[in-house]
């Protein structure tokens, strides 16, 4: 990943309301991208445990997967979500969430994107996303 | 179904669904509005707003703000289904296919329908819409897993 990636993921990040309102930010080591929610009490579904809302994990884990076709695809245009399947395998605890999207095929008009997102340990996953997204047309 | 030996909201559903709209810090963020609650159902609405935006270019909510109405509406007809029972629910999956984009500007409103509750599970489908309940946005189908838990 070049200095150009850098620049587009960060504008990816500055131009999403959304990415704001949930105050994610990402990272980019070479060519892995990683997506980070910091925690905040706005995210919270649950106060009980207390847990992040299962809304709020699947649309973090929906934006890593934007951002990173974003970067890739560098179209300066956001694919559409046309479905996504989010698995929960634990509660998404009160700390900072981690997650990173795997492009499984991107071909000329749909891509299927795996995400997976984690806190503690990448091992202990705390939910995945399987989707495809409708690529941007010039 | 169980008996109702769980501790209840001594307000019933309304109270629960009340709950639901201002004590979860999440739905209080995204002004979440509780429109109805029927047998086995509910409804709420999430109004647009500026900072909900998902693509600049467009206007249009994000699918992530969608993601949390809608899982939060089939905890709502869950909720419903139980009959005012406190549980606690933990989403399992959810499918969310999005047939079109909401219009520019526009709040969406969901509906979910828990059609079958077992001891343990509670499976709910659920639509979204922006204008006509006819002409949705996303369709939904999702598994939760049901714990019982004191108010």
């Amino acid at each position: 990943m070049s200095e150009a990636d850098h620049a587009k993921l960060e504008a990816f990040l500055q131009r999403a309301p959304y990415v704001r309102f949930l105050g994610m930010r990402a990272e980019l080591a070479g060519d892995e991208m990683t997506a980070i929610l910091p925690f905040s009490p706005h995210l919270v579904g649950n106060t009980t445990i207390p847990a992040l809302h299962g809304g709020v994990i699947g649309g973090f884990l929906e934006m890593t997967a934007l951002a990173q076709l974003w970067v890739t695809q560098g179209s300066g245009k956001l694919a559409k979500t046309i479905d996504v399947t989010i698995e929960y395998l634990r509660p998404g605890r009160a700390m900072t969430t981690y997650a990173r999207a795997d492009l499984r095929k991107v071909g000329r008009r749909v891509a299927n994107v795996h995400v997976e997102a984690w806190q503690e340990a990448r091992s202990h996953p705390v939910a995945a996303l399987r989707g495809h997204f409708l690529l941007a047309s010039d | 179904m169980s008996e109702p030996s769980e501790p209840r909201f001594p307000g019933g559903l309304p109270q629960v669904a009340q709950h639901m709209t201002t004590s979860v810090p999440q739905a209080a963020a995204l002004g979440l509005k509780l429109v109805a609650v029927g047998e086995a159902s509910g409804t709420m609405e999430v109004p647009w707003r500026e900072d909900l935006v998902g693509d600049p270019d467009t206007g249009v909510i994000a699918g992530g703000v969608v993601t949390s109405l809608l899982d939060h509406t089939c905890g709502l007809a869950i909720s419903a289904a139980a009959k005012g029972q406190m549980f606690g629910t933990a989403t399992l999956d959810l499918r969310i296919d999005y047939m079109r984009p909401a219009a520019p500007r526009a709040g969406v409103t969901a509906e979910a329908h828990c059609y079958k509750l077992t001891r343990s599970v509670a499976f709910v489908r659920a639509q979204a819409w922006d204008a006509d309940p006819a002409d949705p946005i996303a369709t939904v189908q999702a598994a939760f897993m049901m714990s019982p838990r004191s108010a």
